[in-house]
């Protein structure tokens, strides 16, 4: 008989996930509450289940060492990999989205959605071979382990395709890559064929950005044929930018038009961000209360209970409901970047960080989405949206932060038992 | 990656900053959209949500003079379709066929009425009966983008008696939306069609309020009541009118179903109009929400035409009731005196050129003055008396007079009468070799040729001789009068034309029959030409104007019996139009020749 072991829990960061968490089921239920009613009333209490069973997972992981997570890296990436592959073949689409291979399901019943562990076990596995190093990366050619590893399932993913987790992906991506102590430099440089891609569609924008980039170069001094091959990706994408565009369908293209301008399509892909922007709008200081939101009730609000919840939060609860979800979120985030700092070791901060900025892309982009600040590309707004899978992932990297702040800097061992 | 604490402090510092920088961006996003430009996204949130359905206002009540019903609004029923698309309309109406009975007229007017305006609702059932209602009202659920409200629908109590005076509302046509007149109807609303109901659109129609529905994305009704504050509607003004409704039942009961004409009955001295009145008449109240077809049919094909008002669109020759006309005329140029003889007496027939001119009394009138030719309505003299005056005189006296001119009446529709302004008119007319002008005087003296007027016309004619040359605007509403002074007569002439038109009703005038006991009457019959011929014999006219009483005139009666023969028939009308008003019993009708 062994005394249970104990750990001091980061309260500041386990009540703000609770938080989130109390405050996104209520949004959830809030969504279901229609004029007419649909499928979404009953929602909040599969998401409940999912929530719970969240706890539960985010407390076995606290339980167990980072070492151990580190140890489960490796086989944990390319079971990841090999699901994603097998995603492409026995996939199923589901709700919005129901052409795309997303979901993983067995019998018809659907379990859940693979990409959003993946996110978690990419974050491991880029933060192992990020942490093997003792110095950052410092020219492109050392990139080419991270950009494997991350390439490959984000590949996998683009084909199902999701766009929306390839862009989270991405945000993984560099945000680690900032992390390990890569110089700004480096990173605008392995950037920059990205920007290109988006600055192509004006020739003139796309010419000054080229420029500055040349100037970054002459300054930065890389490697010849590194300088070379940045600037010669730069100029590749600039030309095949428009030949791209034309190879993307039909919906995606209005997407991103819409985004420019919502109004070029008001009745289809422009209605969600226009009626999403009057139900926030209409909102006001306080809202138009809990459960009450005409937009929602009324059925004008489309996707209420998953890409478009915040706009549920704006409606029913005004400014004042928004900049509290958003403080919520800012503790998370902010608790979580003092979580990476305080890390033990390379592998933990890393781990943290690639976390945190997996949720803060999320965030970003979905409620920016909301207001058109960012185009619409269906990706959930962590704690809130309704989705079992996400809620499931998110709490185990609750789960999984505790335990890199129980192991860090500053933890006092033996306080709580948990 | 490099873990040394000061280069992990500088990156957790930087990675603060741009979280909190971020987060910070989104929340002053938010600011300026929910608080900034919190008004614009209310409205489109408002827009979205809430349908206005109209509250049509109830029109004005049209009141007689002693302030009794003429028209007035009960509780009808109005079943309308809040759609988003002709698509849903038309899917929504064949569903709705299956409950209540859609004639393809009803379907293809809702159609119409969508096109015109799509963000009201479209009115299907613009008079829907009790039992369409409770039907509709079971199936609600059903239908869930259906509104059903009570709405005002006129009626008119007096029925037939009073349509030629009120007209009748219906729903705005396509020709009245194109009207710049009625800028700002929209489809599905009432509009005044004929008579008062359209001459007082303005002043009748009121002010539609609203009420809003609350419906969802897929335009289904939500919420019917609370979702904000109606907007109540407002009721027109009153039109309060000259009209007396006792006497306008009881012209509409004189003239019953045989008889076809027209009259006019109005107070001489202010033009207010007491009766008026087109026989046959038809059914206001049968076009309240839609008039059938086969209804229509009927008043359209009719060969009495119903829909044509006889005392204010009809023109007819006026026969001999002209003839004060032309006796005015020549007294205003002193061409003639009440004493004065022509130089041929009447035998029945005045030779002039190479044709005998014929007195409607083939037995002759002997030597007559002229107030003796008007009591006998002597032809042979007027012919002599227009030779004497020549054509230009009688014309340019016959536009002075007003016969020219329209009267001003405050109904639509008024027909200008037929008169010549100048002697112009029948060289076009007829070439200048084509007429002579003894020919033309002779017969415009008698009221025969190029003349004819209306019944309206006629009234006002004789409310002048009643009045001593002050002639007024016929006024159905209550307003102010309007007269003018259209002929001007020594007091001795006065006197001496009415009590000409006196001996025509008197025993041995032509319309003895319609004397009155107690009062006295003065009037002039008319039997006119009409140039309509049954069974060989020419149809003709029956006319007949005159006042009472003679010394103090309170009502001036103008009766036009289409074909009704002798003018002394009408004149047996207007007598009793005439008592009815002045509640005096008529004298047994004495039957007369001619």
């Amino acid at each position: 008989m062994s005394a249970p072991r104990r750990i001091t829990l980061d309260w500041p960061l386990v009540l703000s996930a609770l938080a989130l968490s109390v405050f996104g089921i209520a949004v959830v239920y809030s969504a279901g509450q229609t004029d007419v009613p649909t499928f979404v009333a009953r929602l909040y209490k599969v998401q409940i289940g999912w929530f719970v069973l969240g706890l539960c997972a985010a407390y076995g992981v606290s339980r167990a060492s980072v070492r151990l997570i580190e140890w489960v890296t490796v086989p944990a990436y390319i079971a990841t990999i090999v699901v994603l592959m097998l995603l492409l073949v026995i996939g199923k689409g589901a709700g919005t989205a129901a052409s795309t291979k997303s979901w993983l399901a067995i019998g018809g019943f659907r379990l859940g959605q693979p990409a959003e562990l993946a996110k978690i076990t990419v974050v491991m596995m880029l933060a192992k071979v990020l942490a093997a190093n003792k110095s950052a990366p410092r020219s492109l050619m050392e990139l080419w382990k991270p950009a494997l590893i991350v390439g490959v399932p984000w590949l996998l993913i683009m084909a199902q395709p999701d766009l929306g987790t390839g862009i989270v992906f991405v945000g993984i991506f560099f945000g680690m890559l900032f992390w390990s102590g890569i110089s700004w430099q480096l990173l605008l440089l392995i950037a920059s064929p990205v920007v290109s891609l988006v600055l192509a569609f004006s020739t003139s924008i796309w010419g000054a950005w080229f420029l500055l980039l040349l100037a970054l170069v002459i300054w930065y001094r890389p490697y010849l044929w590194e300088g070379v091959f940045v600037v010669a990706a730069n100029v590749v994408m600039g030309v095949i930018a428009p030949l791209l565009w034309e190879s993307l369908k039909p919906y995606q293209q209005a997407r991103l038009r819409v985004f420019l301008d919502p109004s070029t399509d008001p009745r289809h892909t422009g209605y969600h961000v226009i009626q999403s922007q009057v139900a926030i709008g209409s909102g006001g200081w306080f809202g138009k209360g809990y459960t009450m939101g005409t937009q929602k009730r009324l059925a004008f609000l489309p996707a209420q209970h998953t890409d478009f919840i915040f706009s549920v939060v704006g409606e029913e609860l005004g400014f004042i409901g928004v900049t509290l979800a958003i403080a919520l979120f800012a503790s998370l985030f902010l608790r979580t970047v003092r979580v990476a700092s305080r890390a033990n070791d390379a592998y933990s901060s890393l781990v943290a960080f690639g976390l945190l900025s997996s949720w803060f892309v999320h965030v970003v982009e979905n409620i920016g989405m909301t207001l058109n600040l960012m185009p619409v590309t269906g990706i959930p707004l962590p704690f809130f949206s309704y989705g079992g899978s996400f809620m499931f992932a998110s709490w185990l990297a609750v789960g999984i932060l505790a335990r890199i702040s129980s192991e860090g800097r500053g933890a006092q061992f033996g306080q709580f038992a948990v | 990656m490099s873990f040394h604490p000061n280069d992990v402090a500088r990156r957790a510092r930087a990675a603060t900053a741009l979280v909190g920088g971020v987060l910070l961006f989104l929340v002053g996003a938010f600011f300026r959209t929910q608080v900034i430009r919190n008004q614009q996204w209310v409205l489109q949130s408002e827009e979205n949500r809430l349908r206005e359905v109209p509250l049509p206002a109830p029109r004005g009540i049209i009141y007689d003079r002693s302030g009794r019903v003429i028209a007035e609004n009960v509780v009808g029923y109005t079943v309308s379709l809040l759609v988003q698309s002709a698509d849903s309309l038309q899917a929504t109406l064949d569903r709705l066929g299956g409950t209540i009975t859609l004639t393809p007229a009803q379907v293809s007017a809702a159609m119409s009425r969508f096109r015109r305006n799509p963000a009201r609702p479209t009115v299907i059932l613009p008079e829907a009966t009790f039992d369409q209602i409770s039907v509709l009202e079971e199936h609600r659920i059903d239908f869930p983008n259906l509104i059903i409200q009570s709405s005002p629908k006129r009626f008119y109590p007096d029925s037939t008696a009073v349509a030629p005076l009120v007209g009748y509302t219906s729903e705005v046509s396509e020709a009245d939306l194109a009207n710049p007149k009625f800028e700002g109807y929209k489809p599905g609303q009432q509009i005044g069609k004929r008579g008062l109901e359209r001459e007082y659109e303005n002043v009748l129609r009121g002010r539609e309020g609203s009420r809003f529905v609350e419906v969802d994305a897929r335009g289904r009704v939500v919420r019917e009541v609370g979702a904000r504050a109606d907007l109540e509607p407002r009721q027109g003004t009153p039109l309060y009118t000259n009209i007396d409704l006792d006497l306008q039942d009881y012209v509409a009961s004189i003239f019953g179903d045989s008889l076809q004409g027209g009259a006019v009955a109005m107070e001489p001295r202010t033009g207010g109009v007491l009766a008026l009145y087109s026989a046959p008449s038809w059914n206001p109240n049968r076009f309240i929400g839609g008039v059938s077809a086969s209804y229509f049919d009927s008043l359209r094909t009719d060969p009495r035409r119903p829909l044509y008002n006889k005392a204010v669109q009809g023109q007819y020759p006026p026969g001999s009731t002209w003839k004060l006309a032309t006796a005015v005329v020549a007294l205003e140029n002193n061409l003639v005196t009440m004493d004065e003889q022509m130089p041929q007496p009447c035998r029945g027939s005045y030779y002039f050129g190479n044709r005998a001119w014929k007195c409607w009394d083939p037995r002759g009138h002997g030597s007559l003055t002229l107030a003796g030719a008007i009591e006998k309505s002597c032809d042979v003299y007027f012919y002599q008396l227009g030779l004497r005056m020549g054509l230009s005189k009688l014309i340019a006296g016959g536009v002075s007079l007003g016969f020219t001119s329209k009267t001003g009446i405050d109904l639509p529709d008024e027909n200008r009468q037929r008169f010549p302004d100048q002697l112009q008119y029948f060289n076009e007319r007829y070439g200048p070799r084509g007429w002579t002008q003894a020919a033309a005087v002779m017969n415009m003296s008698i009221g025969q040729g190029e003349n004819s007027q209306t019944v309206l016309s006629m009234a006002r004619f004789y409310s002048a001789l009643a009045e001593n040359g002050m002639a007024p605007v016929p006024e159905i509403a209550n307003k102010a009068p309007q007269r003018t002074q259209i002929f001007q007569l020594s007091q001795a002439q006065e006197d001496g034309l009415r009590q000409a038109l006196m001996g025509v009703v008197q025993a041995g005038g032509t319309a003895a029959s319609a004397q009155i006991k107690g009062v006295v009457l003065a009037g002039k019959t008319g039997t006119a030409q009409s140039g309509t011929y049954r069974n060989g014999r020419e149809e003709n006219h029956a006319w007949f104007a005159g006042f009472a009483p003679a010394d103090d005139p309170k009502i001036v009666v103008v009766v036009m019996i289409e074909f009704g023969g002798h003018g002394t028939r009408a004149a047996q009308i207007a007598s009793k139009i005439i008592g009815h008003y002045l509640h005096t019993a008529t004298t047994s009708l004495v039957q007369t020749d001619g």
